[in-house]
């Protein structure tokens, strides 16, 4: 066994680190650093700035305009994002319609939409979830059903996330009832300045917009925006919720929590001392730790299996599970450390120029309770225990 | 990075695993474990002539390993096997040898046999607690739970001498030695040392000693983890067999994911043991020993429990392997240092 890095890798390290530091605009850094809201020109400004570079679309092979990385140069880049303060790639269209469509996709859809995606020409979002379909997809009731040359769109999507700022939104739409639920199901793209199309935010339990619900009422698209055949949409969703799941653990981000928790901790007083002279505190942040640096390893294995056999296997659910669990600690220890300091609503204090909370750290209440989505979203972890009992356990 | 075992050692976890599997079986180890000696001398002897503590020493200190991953791929065969051979204590007594420069040959052959004393009635881990003296070759102080200590040739004996700490060798026959068997099996022995002689090999020895706690542990979590292997898989096996209700209780969902929540700590701890295995020798190897033995005490006590608990009235009886496997998961955790114990070692560091 060897758990270092090669020296290629090492220096590919260095080469992502420089050019964070040197392209990274502060303000950015900044409102991701604090923990501000990342606006639709900050989302923009940095995919322009790793498209740029040729760096955006990670996981797509060279021949559509990706590096051509593997799991351990993603995990790098990743991880050398986090400690950079770099936001995440908004991942509906690099990430999610990208592969699909380089799997599925006509040749025309490729031409037409990859380099779109790229480019920052086309904002989409993703049309999976309705209220009464969340972790059991396989129920959803949206309808398309084809009219000559069209599909005629009716029903409801939910959890949109940024669908506000969206120009498309690829759906999973029922288009034949009569069959098994999971066989009736086709992959639709849809513009979303189609009349029928309306938007309405949903306001989140910390009081930011980043989901939407989507109706559609009459909405007709050209069919020749289905992607791959009628009916075999389930395959499609099946394929994009199991694809490349590098980065799933967030370990980069679980090691900038750490550091910044610790360093919270050595200004925080308690008792007249710094809180991270109270032993009970320091201990939390420790067993955190300790659960961090196995998860590094953990995602380290997972990386090595995936370089190997070209594809990570069921037991990313596990780093799902267990990735999201710790960033979520780190975040409820920074939420405490702080105390009823955290509990000022954020930007209620922004004509005042007190400080109530030590710099950077005003709105760790509102992500310690926006962070709870983690453990929901991406298919909950009760859905990632149901696919390891059924693929590791064989129960 | 890699993340796979060199062919040396996939052929020594084979031949292990095929030895304790084959020849040592859970009923031959439950009777050995709790009958004094409290292990099997002969197949002590088999178990050396398989090469295994030639593979806990490195080539200069005679062996043919020595590093965490050696000791990590036969102490998870010894857990997986639930072995309560001497193996630790001929593994920390090689550490002190060879930071002595001491001739090990019989060691690693097994024909003599050492145990390690270093935790005290009052003083189970905190070494610098520890009250027993060495003044002029004569050593006083009463050693506690020595692992293997009924069973040993002879003891090596860390001491307070001046300002530091020695190791000492003391013959058993020297030492008034109460054996007895653990709990989980297999043996330990209190030491009572009265004026009681013994040859100094090795003075301020706080770091070989520290050493020495490091790759034990390593030892230990590595075969903490084989356990929680074994002890899971009887688990789901179970799961799938057992019937309540007109079906088998592994398609309830809430001893499913209970299940899946055993495996994920588990993964866990193979990874934290994996980094605690490659920083052994190194500046960071106690902090990330202490890692280790923390999450290893948690994860055992949670595979431990779990897996009682999903059996149900089986798993209470003696007869049924799942359970002495449970109770070396929960006992494994009270040596070199509990779960608290490492907790406030990382805080400290």
């Amino acid at each position: 066994m060897d758990l270092n890095f090669t020296p290629e890798e090492e220096a590919f390290r260095q080469e992502v680190r420089d050019f964070f530091k040197e392209n990274l605009p502060d303000d950015i850094r900044d409102a991701v650093r604090d923990g501000k809201e990342l606006t639709k020109d900050i989302m923009e400004r940095y995919h322009a700035i790793l498209n740029k570079k040729g760096w955006l679309a990670t996981i797509w092979p060279k021949e559509f305009g990706g590096p051509g990385w593997g799991p351990v140069e993603r995990h790098i880049f990743e991880e050398e994002g986090a400690r950079a303060h770099a936001p995440r790639i908004v991942p509906f269209g690099l990430s999610m319609l990208g592969p699909v469509l380089q799997k599925f996709g006509s040749k025309e859809q490729q031409d037409y939409y990859l380099p779109r995606i790229l480019n920052g020409d086309d904002w989409w979002c993703q049309g999976y979830s309705e209220p009464g379909a969340g972790s059991d997809l396989a129920s959803l009731k949206t309808r398309a059903v084809r009219d000559g040359d069209e599909w005629v769109i009716n029903g409801q999507k939910t959890w949109t996330t940024l669908g506000q700022h969206a120009d498309w939104i690829f759906c999973l739409c029922r288009t034949d009832p009569d069959v098994k639920q999971q066989e009736g199901i086709s992959f639709i793209l849809v513009d979303m300045s189609t009349p029928g199309v309306e938007v309405r935010p949903i306001k989140l339990i910390e009081g930011g917009h980043e989901v939407n619900e989507v109706f559609f009422t009459d909405v007709r698209v050209p069919y020749g925006n289905l992607v791959g055949e009628e009916n075999k949409g389930w395959t499609i969703a099946k394929y994009l919720l199991t694809h490349e799941r590098t980065g799933i653990a967030g370990v980069g981000f679980s090691m900038q929590e750490l550091e910044e928790v610790k360093a919270l901790a050595q200004r925080v007083m308690r008792n007249g001392k710094p809180l991270s002279q109270d032993p009970l505190f320091a201990a939390r942040i420790a067993q955190a730790e300790i659960d961090l640096e196995a998860m590094k390893i953990t995602n380290l294995r997972m990386l090595f299996t995936a370089q190997k056999q070209g594809a990570p296997g069921p037991e990313t659910s596990i780093l799902k599970i267990k990735g999201t669990v710790i960033n979520q600690e780190f975040k409820d220890l920074r939420r405490r450390a702080l105390g009823p300091n955290a509990a000022p609503f954020p930007g209620s204090l922004a004509d005042t120029n007190l400080d109530v909370a030590p710099q950077g750290n005003a709105n760790n209440a509102a992500r310690y309770f926006n962070n709870r989505k983690t453990s929901i979203f991406g298919g909950s972890n009760e859905i990632q225990r149901n696919i390891l009992t059924k693929t590791m356990l064989g129960l | 990075m890699n993340f796979d075992l060199t062919e040396d050692r996939q052929m020594l976890q084979d031949s292990l695993r095929r030895f304790l599997k084959d020849k040592y079986g859970i009923e031959h180890r439950n009777e050995v474990a709790y009958t004094a000696p409290f292990h099997d001398p002969a197949k002590w002897t088999e178990l050396t002539e398989l090469g295994a503590l030639f593979a806990l020493a490195s080539e200069e200190a005679g062996g043919m390993g020595g590093t965490g991953f050696d000791i990590s791929v036969v102490f998870e065969e010894l857990g997986r096997a639930l072995n309560p051979e001497p193996v630790l204590g001929a593994l920390m007594a090689s550490r002190l040898l060879a930071a002595a420069g001491a001739d090990q040959e019989a060691l690693l052959s097994g024909t003599k046999r050492y145990a390690v004393g270093l935790g005290e009635l009052d003083a189970p881990y905190d070494l610098s607690q520890m009250t027993t003296t060495a003044t002029d070759g004569k050593l006083s102080g009463r050693k506690s739970i020595v692992y293997g200590g009924q069973a040993a040739d002879a003891f090596l004996i860390a001491a307070k001498s001046g300002d530091g700490l020695a190791i000492y060798e003391v013959a058993a026959a020297d030492a008034s030695v109460t054996g007895y068997a653990l709990m989980d099996g297999a043996g330990a022995a209190e030491v009572v040392l009265e004026n009681t002689p013994g040859t100094l090999i090795l003075d301020n020895a706080e770091a070989a000693i520290a050493d020495a706690v490091n790759a034990g542990i390593v030892g230990l979590c590595s075969e903490a983890v084989g356990a929680m292997d074994v002890l899971h898989a009887m688990t789901v096996d179970y799961l799938k067999q057992r019937k309540q209700f007109g079906r088998p209780i592994g398609t309830f969902q809430v001893l499913q994911h209970r299940a899946v929540d055993m495996l994920t700590e588990i993964e866990q701890s193979r990874s934290i043991v994996i980094k605690a295995a490659a920083e052994l020798g190194g500046p960071d190897a106690a902090r990330y020993a202490s890692m280790a033995k923390n999450l290893i005490g948690r994860a055992g006590r949670l595979v431990a429990e779990e897996a009682i608990q999903m059996h149900g009235g089986i798993a209470m009886t003696w007869e049924y392997p799942g359970s002495h496997y449970g109770k070396r998961l929960i006992m494994i955790d009270a040596q070199l240092g509990d779960t608290d114990y490492h907790l406030s070692q990382v805080m400290a560091a």
